[in-house]
């Protein structure tokens, strides 16, 4: 299952703009790859590029090979957790991903391993409205997992998440990395990143500043913290004062 | 199939909405029998008494729930944030779309059907002897209508919604054009020349609830044409809503 993401010359301007630009790297299997950059750096907006969701302003991005809208029942090739929350209050998390899974023909078997597998079974029958911040990741990364995918793309999937989930998480991607997988995470927890990423991807700005080992991209600064504040102290947008 | 029942699914999940087509029965059944009831107790009074238009009187207001109906299934996907793993699951939009309006035009026609036909017998029960005449030409024509009519006017709006994506906009312009517009303004002799080629006045025609072409209130246009109207804008409501939804980003 050796699928990569390639992005080329991606490009993405909301009106004046440009939250994406000429960003060109590949993701690839058999290891985690961290995707960082500050706040409004163009991380979620890649990734809705990746998943056909936002439509490029100029480049492309091929998932397993192949632009993500031609992929025939996706959830099968590519998971995605975007933002938890974005699910109908209404519906609960079981039916949820029951109509996830039956649009690609994924069977309600399969729906009860992954509402087991993400620590939801109490929670299943209840509505996705009342989730907890942490329950509703958990959704979406049990919508991620529906497929058995070779390719995860995933945002902030710690956020929210208690100390519990965290490690799991951890584990979790590691283990499917290690399966062979392509797993792209993007995250804010730098210490999160440095025990969980063998390699990074970092942007700012919509551009990208670094695409290497982690190892190599900490060298010989003090943590993954410091040599990230550092790469990206001219990419920040929005700064807090003390 | 496979999308089908996946929209299905959202459909029968969210309580919400299928509160919609309950009150969608009780409407047309509720306020038919009430109105037929009104005027059996007043009929020296009534004016243009005519037992189908009575029978049939509720379909005015159930239409409004049929048509939040439509609204909701699509406005939700929005507001909620749905419709990007949905689109994510399904990324050709066109496929997803024909779905989506599918379930919703298969779904209104399940709860149009029976509303009509319960609505028609409780409100000529109502009217006891003044009942239509068994074999009246003129019934089953207007129960083929109504019911042919409740569904295009959910996709209708279905359409709009997905054009707008927002419930609340969507019935911020249906309700007036729905009600307002054409109940109210439309008898303004001025405007009727033109508001009588809006969906609710066709559907009015088609129900036979106007009265026909001779009739004061009634369009200058029979069923058949109104069929042709409400049609138009249903094809174009849909396809409007099928080109945002391609061009926009979700
Ligand atoms: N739909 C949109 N319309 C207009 N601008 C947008 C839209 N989506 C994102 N942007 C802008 O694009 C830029 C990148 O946003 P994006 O959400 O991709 O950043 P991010 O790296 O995910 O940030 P964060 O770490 O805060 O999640 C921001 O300036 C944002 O305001
Ligand atoms: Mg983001």
């Amino acid at each position: 299952m050796a699928a990569m993401i390639e992005v080329s010359q991606l490009t993405k301007r909301y009106g004046r703009a440009t939250a994406v630009d000429d960003l060109t790297f590949t993701v690839r299997p058999g290891v985690v790859t961290g995707f960082l950059g500050p706040n409004g750096a163009g991380k979620s907006t890649t990734m809705r590029l990746m998943l056909g969701l936002d439509r490029p302003t100029a480049g492309e991005v091929r998932v397993a090979g192949q632009p993500y809208e031609r992929l025939n029942r996706p959830l099968h090739t590519v998971g995605a957790l975007l933002d938890g929350r974005s699910v109908h209050p209404g519906r609960s998390a079981h039916n949820h991903l029951r109509y996830l899974a039956r649009s690609n023909g994924i069977g309600r078997s399969r729906v009860q391993e992954v509402i087991e597998l993400t620590g939801l079974t109490t929670a299943a029958k209840r509505r996705a409205g009342k989730f907890s911040l942490g329950m509703a990741q958990r959704l979406g990364l049990a919508a991620a997992l529906l497929g058995d995918p070779a390719v995860l793309i995933l945002d902030e999937p710690v956020n929210g998440l208690d100390p519990e989930g965290v490690r799991w998480i951890r584990d979790l991607l590691k283990g499917l990395a290690g399966q062979g997988r392509t797993v792209l995470v993007s995250s804010h927890l730098m210490s999160e990143a440095a025990k969980t990423a063998d390699h990074l991807i970092v942007i700012g700005r919509g551009r990208l500043l670094a695409d290497t080992a982690t190892v190599d991209f900490v060298g010989g600064a003090e943590s993954l913290e410091d040599a990230f504040l550092r790469l990206t102290a001219d990419a920040v947008e929005y700064r807090g004062q003390l | 199939m496979n999308l089908l029942a996946a929209e299905w699914i959202k459909v029968r999940s969210v309580r919400s909405t299928l509160w919609t087509l309950l009150a969608t029965i009780g409407l047309a059944v509720g306020l038919s029998a009430f109105v037929a009831a009104n005027f059996r107790a007043n009929i020296e009074r009534v004016q243009n008494f005519d037992p189908i238009v009575t029978s049939l009187y509720g379909l005015t207001l159930a239409q409004l729930a049929l048509v939040v109906f439509g609204v909701l299934t699509v406005g939700s996907e929005y507001a909620s944030g749905s419709i990007r793993p949905t689109l994510a699951a399904v990324p050709r939009r066109g496929r997803f779309y024909a779905a989506k309006t599918a379930v919703i035009g298969l779904v209104a026609l399940a709860v149009s059907a029976p509303s009509v036909l319960a609505a028609f017998v409780v409100g000529q029960h109502a009217l006891g002897p003044y009942a239509v005449a068994a074999g009246d030409p003129d019934t089953v024509p207007a129960l083929l209508g109504a019911t042919a009519y409740l569904p295009l006017i959910c996709l209708f709006a279905a359409g709009v919604a997905t054009m707008v994506r927002s419930s609340a906009i969507a019935l911020g312009v249906l309700v007036p054009v729905l009600f307002l517009g054409s109940q109210g303004l439309g008898n303004v002799p001025g405007l009727r020349p033109v508001l009588q080629y809006l969906p609710d006045q066709a559907g009015m025609e088609l129900m036979r609830i106007a009265g026909g072409p001779d009739s004061r209130f009634g369009p200058a246009y029979g069923p058949g044409v109104a069929l042709v109207i409400l049609v138009g804008w249903t094809v174009a409501a849909l396809v409007g809503g099928f080109l945002v939804l391609r061009r926009r980003d979700a």
